[in-house]
């Protein structure tokens, strides 16, 4: 099911745990979608100089947060909140398909980090996004019956609202 | 690596003994029983033997007794069928919220086309009132379908006492008996059951084959019309090697009935005890008492499931999960859902299923291997520092 890659990332993250007073915090997901995952960065000169995470998931969601926090060690902001989904998957040489949008949402977490640092930095509360269907992307949500997607419809439509 | 296989519900071995059956079935008696010459009737007589030991197992009369290709195919025959049949009669069917896809889906497929249907609730231990059953009668329903045992959280549903009400009212009573028939005793005639699904895996036959028991006088019509195979209920030549397996199958497991289940329950016992003393906040879930002899079904909190089984699989243990990342679909089990799980604590769902060639070496192993697993997830966890006030101990 996994490329290679990803079992070793899952097997041996890089970077779990916490920073003790980080520059910035992101979180993403939400349990019911299967995943959270939380970021924690230390940044000198506008260069991310350490990265940390933790994460509630799948395989998938694991290799993701161990292979972003990787990517963005050493970038520069700008160059970290390029990485993309994309990006992500390419790393990892593959996931499964169903895996995209639920499980590939490390560098979501990672931009939203960067983005409480900014916010800090001007002075202002980082104002956390609300985990909307633009985040808690359930691929079943569109199906027309909610009887298909008990728990995801109501965890988008609570949350977009 | 050893491979301890506690998966038993997705896939069992074939017993040798039935294997050794099947295998002139491929070659030398390769007739077809549709033919009259006698390679036909050779394989004809096969298939009524088969249908004799198969009918035996569940108490019935053999002649009710019609192959299919799996479960799935029995359960979408008996409600299409029945519903099809009894459309001048009424158009209303009963079932739950905990029934596998198979019925899920064919009720889905069925409502669609104008049938209505309703759902009866669950309580925390996936049980079925038969009460509900009753108040949800009404002089339209033509069918009630309700699983004898639950494939994900092993919960026995009150089967008498729902045929009984359904036998009351004159209305044709269907049981997806797939996790039970050769598992632990089925009795139609004891049950009230009128329509019965099984499938021969369970029982260690071979995939590919099933059979739905039809009582004799419950108007049912064909899901494949073509021949007159099967008294003209399921077209198409038959499985012959199949079907042999799945009699013999029965055969033995009639016989061993007993000794299996006291060989699992202990076994299981044993798992249900000693992983909550291993992992703290491990919760049952299911029926402590009323529950398939070899089910052992738990979520373990602030982990994932898929995660677990992974790292479980490195070490050569097969098991199963409820969890959404696990699903096709992403979604998070709709049985656990309906027994009021909610879904964050669903995710981190485990689903053991034993069978015969288990042993408490495997349970060592197992409560041995998945403390530092879930150990190793938790420090990982952001919901884990934030829910739980107790770090777990080394």
């Amino acid at each position: 099911m996994y490329s290679e890659i990803v079992m070793e990332h899952f097997k041996n993250p890089r970077n779990v745990g916490e920073i003790e007073n980080a520059d910035g915090i992101g979180e993403v997901g939400n349990p019911a979608c299967g995943d959270i995952m939380t970021f924690y960065i230390k940044v000198k000169n506008n260069v991310l100089e350490d990265v940390k995470f933790k994460t509630f998931g799948c395989g998938a969601a694991i290799a993701v947060s161990s292979m972003v926090s990787e990517m963005a060690k050493g970038k520069t902001l700008d160059e970290a909140m390029r990485i993309s989904h994309r990006d992500v998957i390419t790393a990892l040489d593959g996931l499964p398909k169903k895996k995209h949008h639920c499980s590939n949402l490390g560098s979501d977490a990672l931009h939203r980090a960067i983005e409480d640092y900014q916010a800090k930095l001007q002075g202002k509360m980082y104002e956390k996004p609300g985990d909307g269907p633009e985040v808690c992307e359930c691929p079943v949500r569109d199906i027309e019956d909610p009887e298909e997607a008990p728990y995801c419809a109501t965890v988008c439509e609570r949350s977009s609202k | 690596m050893r491979i301890i296989n506690f998966d038993h519900m997705a896939a069992s071995p074939v017993l040798p003994e039935v294997v050794e059956e099947m295998l002139p079935y491929l070659t030398e008696r390769y007739g077809n029983p549709s033919s009259i010459h006698s390679v036909g009737e050779q394989a004809e007589e096969a298939i009524n033997d088969a249908r004799e030991k198969t009918a035996a197992l569940i108490n019935a009369n053999p002649s009710g007794v019609i192959f299919t290709s799996c479960g799935t195919e029995s359960n979408n025959f008996a409600l299409k069928g029945v519903m099809l049949a009894n459309r001048a009669q009424g158009n209303h069917l009963i079932t739950t919220g905990v029934e596998h896809f198979s019925i899920m889906h064919a009720v889905k497929a069925l409502e669609k086309q104008g049938v209505e249907v309703t759902r009866l609730p669950v309580d925390k231990y996936g049980m079925v009132d038969p009460d509900d059953v009753e108040t949800a009668i009404t002089d339209r329903t033509v069918l009630i379908s309700v699983m004898h045992a639950n494939n994900e959280v092993g919960t026995i549903q009150p089967i008498g006492e729902i045929g009984k009400v359904a036998r009351k009212h004159g209305i044709p009573f269907h049981t997806d008996a797939v996790a039970t028939a050769g598992v632990i005793p089925v009795d139609v005639e004891a049950m009230s059951v009128d329509l019965l699904s099984m499938a021969a895996n369970p029982f260690y036959g071979p995939k590919g084959v099933g059979a739905l028991y039809v009582r004799k006088g419950v108007r049912i019509a064909p899901l494949l019309d073509g021949g007159i195979q099967e008294n003209g209920l399921r077209a198409g030549t038959e499985n012959v090697m199949g079907i042999v397996g799945m009699g013999k199958a029965a055969e033995i497991a009639l016989r061993e009935m007993q000794a299996r289940i006291d060989h699992l329950m202990p076994l299981r016992d044993r798992l249900i005890r000693e992983l909550p003393e291993a992992i703290e906040e491990v919760g049952l879930v299911g029926h402590p008492i009323r529950r398939l002899p070899g089910n052992v079904s738990v979520t373990v909190k602030y982990v994932e499931g898929e995660s677990m089984l992974l790292f479980m699989d490195m070490e050569g243990i097969k098991i199963a999960s409820g969890s959404a990342c696990i699903s096709r679909s992403l979604k998070v089990s709709h049985v656990m859902l309906a027994m009021g799980v909610d879904a964050a604590t669903a995710q981190g769902s485990l689903l053991m299923t034993l069978g015969r060639d288990n042993t408490d070496e495997d349970v060592d192993d197992v409560v041995r291997v998945l403390p530092p697993i879930v150990r190793k997830l938790r420090d990982m966890s952001p919901l884990y520092k934030k829910s739980s006030k107790v770090k777990a101990s080394a």
